[in-house]
């Protein structure tokens, strides 16, 4: 009895020594921001201390076509914080492995995948938003929009900026919530009416906020975490959802497919889905995945999970190539010259 | 055969034979790895579906059926020959003052123009929005015109080129024989007869060089256009549409083939020029010492330094940008967005990363270079291998950025790639450097090479030297301020590049300027502004190291140049 005690003592204190010395390293592609990675890093640890998380950051368009690209032989454990559609894209191609993370009843059902068990689980929401310059508005007589619709109004023209959404998930994310809100053919005729009054399409998602914050123009057109995030730098802008809705995307999580170290990335699963990974990602983004998490995030717009539209993300994945096909005949280059 | 019979001389001259034979094929077998077999896993899936099966032409067809498309050629075309027709004009003339005139202040004229080389590309978009943008300090300049679109285009990349050209067309005027413009003074031949008929031909090759060089760049660059090239499309930014927008590498892959066809072109060109070229340095050549002439020195002095002012201005906005706390709203200035751990989770790490890849690339690259270059141009017999050797060698620079990286992960990482375990070391990221900068260090290299009369070999083959010691004892020396060149073109390329690494590195060798992309595009424009400064200033720093080493070096072994 003894021994059989001993043993067992001796057995778990090495398990422990072991664990101690060997630490898993999980290697996560991600595309969430640079100052997210350090809390989410220390506080996964805290709770796993035999996992380290290995970052492999940068933004969507490049994570998505390296996670592409590797499929032959991936390198990935875990892809956290990337945008539902690219998981969905990886769905379609066999490259995920479905797990329910223990606890993920809990989720909203609209932040993680209907399937059981489910390919990906979503962590916070992000949406289209307004960067309106109050300065550069109140020196030319532009007033700050408040509709999508007011957009379109002469004193606009030439003063709005928005991402291509050919080049750019977060100008894709507008044009399919447009779509989606108003109906394909309003949809389109709104799109027409705002290209009149376009500067520019960017190739960056963050670019028209950020050069509304420089006053390079007056109106971007982006999303609203890197607009709170230019308001709380300093920047004299305001943050808008306008009133007829907005699109929107789910960061979200999911593991790859032929993991060597699916224990690890089961755990970095499990807690994406507790209410303390929520409370973190709730720092950043007002919408997260677990209910009843809303504290009020600085410069953050004030009313976002009601502006959110009905989103169907199969429509934007299924349509996508056919959309863009359209909008690039329609608006890209010269080819569309304005009147 | 039967080497005792035949006996000791044709022993020899086998053995070399042999040697080269050897060396070629191993230099082909590396370029095929690092080059042609990368490129090919991703330029096949041009003729494939996303799922990946054969479909011949269909690809092309669908992108030659893009309305858009006939636009984005002639836009490409159109800046790609305006930045041309604007850069090696600008860049002979300052070429030609730093090599053939008295000009004062040389030395810090050839340092400036080198800055532009120096700086990440992000340093001049950024500039230049700062400059010209609507909030632009100098906007008035621009007369309503936007600074998105064209004109920031071909103002970024005329920047960006510049010392590109210059640095190929030093090589071309540096060397040059003193008793041909003897020859010419005797006879009385009036300056600008001279200039057209001595100057300008010995300098074609590198003419010729020079503005393939620059218009391919132009052409494949889309970290320019992407920042500052507003509605105005050109083919670089439709492979950017759709590999990193809508990850459809397939017509990523069609775009790159078409991408190709100007290298091939200059290729051709490359060979037919060449053909007509005559080496320039003669075993008993002379070489030239540029005599002064006060108007013409200072006249060049004055035209090097506008180009100068323009290319400090640049530099000196960045270095702002890089102070301010929130452009345009608070001009107060600080060295806050210099604490990179505040901006991206790896702070100073990705810069001595950075260091690292950039010193194993200029050294390992250059030994390599020089060596292919050299088989290339002074090697015997295999003469198939040899063109085979210098048309892999132009591919590179036809390559967008975006291409070779995707087409490394394509490769490298394949489960049955023998050499899979290279992927995600540094080791890759310094194989992928050297290759993407490969055409321009070859270059300068057999530019250098061609100068040199095949006497020496000769002589030495007579004289029964085994090549290898002439290479060492003759080439090497005579062409070690090419070889210079190289070594700090390819390192500070390596500090600067991002669009091949950013696919390929890893959590443990991300380097500084994938930090300043990623904080660009974060909207920490300010902090990546300082981490451009801070890249320029390394380089500058290296450039000038290198500068007051040489000059010793050099003394000693280009001594035998003057009479």
């Amino acid at each position: 009895m003894n021994k059989v005690a001993a043993g067992l003592v001796s057995a778990a204190v090495l398990a422990l020594a072991q664990g101690a010395l060997a630490k898993t390293q999980l290697t996560v592609y991600t595309a969430l921001e640079n100052e997210q990675l350090r809390p989410y890093k220390s506080a996964f640890e805290a709770a796993n201390p035999d996992v380290e998380i290995v970052w492999v950051r940068d933004s969507t368009g490049i994570v998505t076509a390296r996670l592409l690209a590797e499929k032959a032989n991936p390198r990935a454990d875990v892809i956290m914080g990337v945008a539902v559609t690219s998981l969905i894209l990886f769905e379609n191609e066999g490259m995920i492995e479905p797990y329910a993370p223990k606890g993920v009843e809990a989720l909203r059902p609209a932040f993680r995948d209907g399937k059981n068990p489910p390919a990906w689980v979503g962590m916070d929401a992000y949406m289209s938003a307004v960067c309106y310059n109050t300065v550069e508005g109140q020196k030319r007589g532009i007033p700050e929009p408040k509709s999508w619709a007011d957009l379109l109004k002469p004193v606009y023209r030439g003063q709005v900026v928005m991402p291509n959404p050919a080049s750019s998930g977060t100008g894709f994310l507008s044009v399919s919530g447009w779509l989606q809100s108003k109906g394909e053919a309003e949809g389109w005729k709104f799109m027409d009416g705002l290209h009149q009054n376009m500067a520019v399409y960017t190739h960056s998602g963050s670019a028209p906020c950020v050069q509304a914050a420089r006053g390079e123009y007056v109106v971007g057109i982006s999303f609203e975490y890197r607009a709170a995030q230019e308001k709380t730098k300093g920047a004299p802008i305001s943050v808008i959802l306008p009133s007829e809705g907005v699109g929107w995307d789910l960061e979200a999580a999911a593991i790859h497919k032929g993991t060597k170290n699916l224990a690890a990335a089961k755990k970095l699963m499990d807690w994406v889905v507790t209410k303390e990974a929520n409370t973190l990602f709730n720092n950043y983004f007002g919408v997260v995945a677990y209910p009843g998490v809303t504290k009020e995030v600085a410069n953050y717009p004030k009313d976002a999970e009601a502006k959110m539209i009905k989103n169907d993300f199969a429509f934007s994945a299924k349509n996508r190539e056919k959309i863009l096909a359209e909008w690039t005949k329609r608006y890209d280059g010269k080819s569309a010259p304005r009147k | 055969m039967s080497p005792i019979a035949i006996g000791g001389r044709t022993r020899s001259v086998d053995r070399e034979a042999w040697a080269l034979r050897i060396a070629l094929t191993l230099m082909l077998a590396i370029m095929a790895a690092a080059i042609l077999l990368p490129l090919w896993s991703i330029l096949s899936k041009s003729v494939e579906d996303r799922a990946g099966a054969f479909v011949g032409l269909a690809n092309y067809a669908q992108f030659f059926g893009t309305p858009a498309l006939a636009q984005s050629i002639a836009n490409s075309l159109f800046v790609a020959g305006l930045t041309t027709l604007i850069v090696v004009p600008l860049a002979f003339v300052y070429a030609y003052a730093l090599t053939r005139t008295c000009m004062p202040a040389k030395g810090l004229m050839a340092g400036i123009a080198l800055i532009p080389i120096l700086s990440p590309s992000m340093l001049p978009a950024i500039a230049l929005i700062y400059l010209f943008g609507n909030q632009g300090m100098i906007r008035e300049l621009l007369f309503g015109e936007t600074i998105y679109g064209p004109i920031g285009i071909v103002m970024g990349q005329v920047f960006y080129c510049f010392p590109h050209a210059m640095l190929i067309l030093t090589t071309a005027l540096s060397l040059a024989d003193a008793r041909l413009y003897e020859a010419a003074a005797a006879l009385g031949t009036p300056r600008r007869r001279v200039f057209l008929t001595v100057t300008l031909p010995s300098a074609k090759y590198g003419l010729v060089s020079a503005a393939f060089v620059v218009f391919t760049l132009v052409m494949t660059d889309f970290g320019i256009p992407v920042v500052i090239g507003g509605r105005f499309n050109v083919l670089a930014i439709d492979v950017y549409k759709q590999v990193m927008g809508q990850q459809n590498f397939q017509m990523g892959a069609v775009v790159a083939v078409v991408l190709i066809i100007p290298a091939l072109a200059s290729f051709v060109v490359d060979r037919v020029v060449q053909r007509r070229q005559v080496a320039l340095l003669g075993a008993r050549s002379v070489p030239l010492v540029p005599q002064p002439q006060p108007a013409r020195d200072w006249a060049m002095l004055g035209f090097c330094a506008v180009v100068g002012a323009i290319i400090l201005g640049i530099l000196a906005t960045a270095v702002f940008a890089s102070l301010v706390r929130l452009w345009p709203y608070n001009l107060s200035l600080g060295w806050s967005n210099y604490v990179f751990e505040d901006f991206d989770s790896d702070g100073w790490s990705s810069y001595f990363n950075s260091l690292r890849m950039a010193a194993a690339t200029a050294v390992f690259g250059t030994l390599f270079v020089f060596v292919g270059a050299y088989l290339v141009e002074k090697g015997k017999g295999a003469g198939w291998a040899r063109q085979v050797f210098h048309l892999v060698a132009m591919v590179p620079l036809a390559v967008p950025g975006l291409v070779l990286g995707l087409a490394y992960v394509f490769f490298f990482n394949a489960p049955d790639n023998p050499l899979g375990g290279l992927y995600g070391t540094m080791a890759l990221l310094t194989i992928c450097t050297v290759a993407h900068f490969y055409t321009v260090a070859h270059l300068t290299a057999t530019t250098a090479l061609k100068q040199m009369d095949p006497e020496f070999e000769s002589v030495s083959a007579s004289l029964q030297v085994p090549f290898w010691r002439t290479f060492l004892r003759v080439t090497v020396p005579v062409c070690l301020p090419a070889i210079v060149n190289i070594a700090i073109y390819l390192f500070v390329n390596a500090m600067t590049t991002v669009s091949a690494v950013i696919f390929i590195y890893t959590a443990h060798t991300k380097l500084a300027s994938v930090a300043i992309v990623n904080m660009n595009d974060s909207g920490a424009i300010a902090a990546a502004a300082a981490m451009a400064v801070v890249i320029t200033a390394t380089s500058a720093g290296v450039k000038l190291v290198e500068t007051l080493v040489s000059r010793v070096v050099l003394r000693r072994s280009q001594r035998w140049r003057a009479r």
